[in-house]
């Protein structure tokens, strides 16, 4: 395949960089960005203006005390992916201390924490194009990112993103902690050495903690030439770490944003309008207002949704008094009915304006060109789904003294404090946004509408902190949903039973509108959308007639970030699809994309290494039988096999092999518990996952009707990491999106059954 | 009322239909026990009643009868359970929120059965949720601590 092929149509650049620098320039009304001036000059140290006695920092990322308390900032939330550990490593592997005897802690909301990564991977070119054109597209969102200056945890970017800039903090630190040491000595920086948070001079026996020294140190420059060390010089990086935060998390610490007490705290909850997006009519609080604990019934109005509050002296007195509230629900503004919703994604499929970001060739040419008895067509569907974090929806809010503290367990500190300072009418000075733990996060952290119901309650408290948490059923009806999905896929095969032409239409909720409404209203946000097709459009396959139109479907419904976003479903269609394309002329499906992938060699070692590892070919038992899948998301490649077991017409998952190539891994031990926890979560979603709408309401409610995978269905998984990517890719997401293929491949493969619908438990039962 | 919790009693003027949960997070302050359905389908509330798993989110204060034991108590500051020992060995928690009741889960199976099998872990866990998919860490370290268990 020629570059010129595979280039995107060059009219494009212009038109979506006009239009993010129009979202640029709407959001630095809304105080979102800081602008040109922090553009030019970098950014301030947050941690500068609130030090605790004895500290002293060096940038935003180190602060050290003269008690040789080393503290590091992680600036991105911890919600399992192990941050605290693999970014401390970073700067403590620069800094010369061991992990175990640093602190670290997630520090205050600022600018000076932006993921540039994150925006980076936003440009709507694949992963594998490396061509110049491809580079201007990431080099206007890097622009952007800076402009913007989004602190945020997302994108699979955490380590990405902090690769480079929190060792060069570290170094930093490092450097000037020897010039004060050299300063003392009286000997030259040069001649000086660190180790295990302390300066010595060799020469001499002399030696200081980097806690004597913090204090000269932080008022000098570190040098100009810092050279981070070479991977063969790591004594942390590339070796598996201990997690920083297991203590806690194996001695039930309170350590989660719904553990936070705080003195005088009062405790609440809300129930907004089920018809999601509807309005209040009426509100009857007569009886809860009687009710034991009960303090106030607080009605809400908001961007995020319209509803009400009991704040009471209990949660579950909240709880209980929310139940005895009646209320006049407004209707939603989508169709009422999953079948109505499924309606008009399909009248979007077959009639609405699309767009694409990649065509090789001429499909529609090559289409119009053959028999339809030649064209091989299917249509795949999937539902919305709930994150179903394990912890509840919660944050807790103080307004006193003209200052509001927010504690909230986020995925995107510095939103929230410029859209809670609008809500309260506040200058973002005011607003202090405290970051906990996140008891799961997949995305759904991501959004603004837990801290607003808080800060608008901590209005109603005269000052005193109030904790609202949100029910199990609050949670799964009032959740950011990964969108519906319905998609027709063809191809035309040659001889051999290769794809000579491929063309697929998905219709489908755009998720960058329904968020930036949420978020920030008054934004404009049009444009193409990649999430639509990423997972597809994307992927390191040639054919020579290539292209995946989006269709934008109208549908109200909020929808959001979901662990793997627009990959969670379009690597089921495409990869589904490319094992019909396979099986139509019995031809083996790892060879196919072997066949296809044949240009880009990191894609072809990890499908041929999780060939060899799963013994790919060879006869299974009887009842038995394995499906492959493939999907490069988040700059990582990933194939995965999936062998099946049928156990008395119920399908067993009984092994998952899975190869990972993300270029460069810091941390062997927690990315491998990354790629294992995203294929778990994507397997759960394809054995019984959905939501599904009725009379406006979300018809799912908490465990029961909404549940994921046990540990008695959890299949023996088998991860092995090659290092082949010449870029960094993720950790957290990639594992989830060949899991779901790779299960429906598997289950045709034993039983010829073709499953086009998720979940897959709408036609088969699984053990 | 009464209500023993880690070996200290407290007297209490709450009503008896308040699940254990929130008198244990919202009166008592004990915070490792954890909400996470309201409904005994996830087990992050799991505490034992004299040594018995309970899901506390379902079970009501009034029909507590025994000494309640929380995470907080099944180790101490200098020496961890053999169980908690075993999730650190194995790195087990990720974002952490489900593991208080994971860990009461597997305290009380090993109690019953020492040497567990593989179905017996399966069984005895399938009641507490894990969306970090923790679960075959959570196998290991259960293994892990069965065999400190027979050596013992």
């Amino acid at each position: 395949m020629s570059e010129q092929q595979h280039k995107p149509k060059k009219s494009r650049l212009g038109k979506i960089a006009r239009r993010t620098f129009l979202i640029g320039t709407g959001a630095i009304a809304g105080g979102l960005a800081v602008g040109y001036y922090s553009y030019q000059r970098g950014f301030d140290n947050p941690l500068l203006s609130d030090l605790d006695r004895g500290e002293s920092t060096f940038n935003p990322f180190v602060k050290i005390a003269t008690d040789n308390t080393i503290t590091i900032i992680v600036p991105r939330a911890e919600m399992g992916q192990g941050v605290t550990t693999t970014l401390a490593a970073l700067v403590a592997e620069e800094l010369d201390v061991a992990l175990d005897a640093v602190t670290v802690e997630h520090g205050p909301a600022s600018s000076a924490y932006l993921n540039q990564a994150m925006l980076i991977d936003a440009a709507p070119v694949p992963a594998f194009d490396d061509s110049f054109t491809a580079g201007g597209y990431r080099g206007a969102m890097e622009i952007l990112s800076k402009f913007l200056a989004i602190q945020a945890t997302g994108g699979s970017s955490s380590t990405v993103d902090a690769f480079e800039k929190m060792r060069f903090a570290g170094c930093a630190a490092r450097e000037v902690l020897k010039q004060a040491a050299a300063e003392k000595f009286d000997v030259s920086p040069a001649a000086l050495a660190t180790n295990n948070g302390r300066v010595e001079d060799t020469a001499s026996g002399r030696s200081a903690t980097y806690g004597e020294l913090a204090a000269r140190a932080a008022t000098m420059s570190p040098p100009a030439n810092m050279q981070l060390r070479t991977r063969s010089q790591w004594k942390l990086l590339g070796k598996s770490q201990p997690r920083t935060d297991i203590r806690q998390k194996v001695t039930g610490a309170p350590i989660f944003g719904i553990d936070v007490d705080l003195p005088d705290m009062v405790y609440a909850t809300v129930k907004m309008n089920p018809h999601l997006g509807g309005r209040v009519n009426s509100i009857d609080a007569s009886q809860a207002a009687d009710m034991k604990g009960v303090i106030k019934v607080v009605p809400i109005e908001s961007q995020t949704g319209n509803g009400f509050a009991v704040i009471a002296d209990n949660s579950w007195r909240a709880f209980q008094a929310a139940e005895a509230v009646t209320v006049d629900w407004g209707p939603a503004p989508y169709p009422a009915e999953t079948a109505q919703i499924t309606g008009q994604l399909r009248e979007t499929l077959e009639t609405g304006d699309r767009f694409s970001l990649r065509e090789a060739g001429d499909p529609d040419t090559a289409f119009s060109n053959s028999a339809p008895d030649q064209v091989l067509e299917a249509e795949y569907e999937v539902p919305f789904l709930a994150h179903a974090t394990m912890e509840p929806m919660n944050a807790t809010a103080r307004f006193k003294d003209g200052k509001l503290d927010i504690w909230s367990p986020n995925q995107s500190p510095t939103i929230i404090r410029s859209v809670c300072a609008s809500v309260a009418n506040l200058d973002p000075d005011q607003v202090h946004v405290h970051t906990t733990f996140l008891g799961g996060g997949f995305g759904r952290r991501s959004e603004v509408d837990f801290s607003i119901y808080a800060v608008k309650l901590a209005m109603e408290t005269g000052g005193r902190p109030v904790k609202v948490t949100w029910t199990r059923e609050e949670d799964i009806t009032h959740d950011t949903y990964r969108p519906a999905a319905l998609a027709r896929y063809q191809a035309l095969l040659n001889d051999q039973g290769m794809p000579t032409a491929l063309r697929a239409t998905v219709a489908s909720p755009s998720i960058i509108p329904s968020l930036i409404g949420r978020t920030y209203p008054s934004l404009p946000a049009g444009g193409p959308d990649k999430t639509l097709i990423e997972g597809a459009y994307d992927q390191p396959y040639a054919i020579d007639n290539y292209r995946i139109d989006a269709a934008k479907a109208e549908i109200a419904v909020p929808v959001g970030f979901w662990r793997s976003v627009g990959n969670s479903f379009n690597a089921f269609m495409q990869e589904s699809f490319l094992d019909e394309i396979a099986a139509s002329t019995g031809k083996d499906p790892l060879a196919l994309r072997l066949e296809l992938s044949k240009s880009w060699p990191v894609a072809t070692r990890v499908l041929e290494k999780v060939a060899q590892m799963a013994h790919w070919g060879e006869t299974l038992p009887n009842g038995r039988a394995q499906g492959i899948a493939f999907t490069l998301s988040f700059g990582t490649w990933v194939a995965q096999i999936v062998q099946v077991r049928e156990m008395d017409g119920s399908i067993k998952i009984e092994k998952v092999w899975c190869v990972a190539d993300p270029g460069e891994v810091l941390d062997p031990a927690i990315f491998k518990a990354q790629i294992v926890s995203g294929i778990i979560f994507g397997l759960s979603s394809a054995i019984g996952q959905e939501i599904t709408f009725s009379e406006g309401k979300v018809e799912q409610s908490n465990f029961h009707d909404f549940d994921a995978m046990r540990i008695d269905q959890c299949p023996a998984i088998e991860v092995e990491i090659l290092e082949n990517s010449p870029h960094m890719g993720g950790a957290g997401e990639p594992g989830t999106p060949p899991s779901i293929p790779a299960l429906a491949n598997a289950i045709f493969a034993l039983n010829a059954k073709r499953i086009r619908q998720l979940p897959l438990s709408r036609e088969v039962e699984f053990a | 009322m009464k209500l023993s919790v880690n070996g200290t009693v407290h007297d209490l003027d709450i009503e008896p239909e308040m699940p254990l949960l929130w008198v244990l997070r919202d009166e008592l302050d004990i915070k490792g026990p954890k909400f996470g359905c309201g409904i005994a389908a996830c087990g992050a509330c799991t505490v034992h009643v004299d040594g018995e798993p309970v899901r506390s989110c379902t079970l009501p204060i009034g029909d507590v009868e025994g000494e309640v034991t929380t995470i907080e108590a099944i180790g101490s500051a200098d020496s961890l359970h053999a169980v908690q020992q075993a999730w650190i060995e194995e790195q087990v928690p990720q974002c952490g929120y489900c593991q208080s009741g994971q860990i009461m889960s597997a305290v009380a199976l090993l109690r019953e059965i020492p040497n567990p099998s593989d179905e017996d872990i399966d069984s005895a866990l399938s009641g507490n949720l894990c969306r970090c998919g923790t679960y075959p860490a959570i196998r290991a370290a259960i293994r892990r601590a069965a065999t400190k268990n027979i050596g013992a």
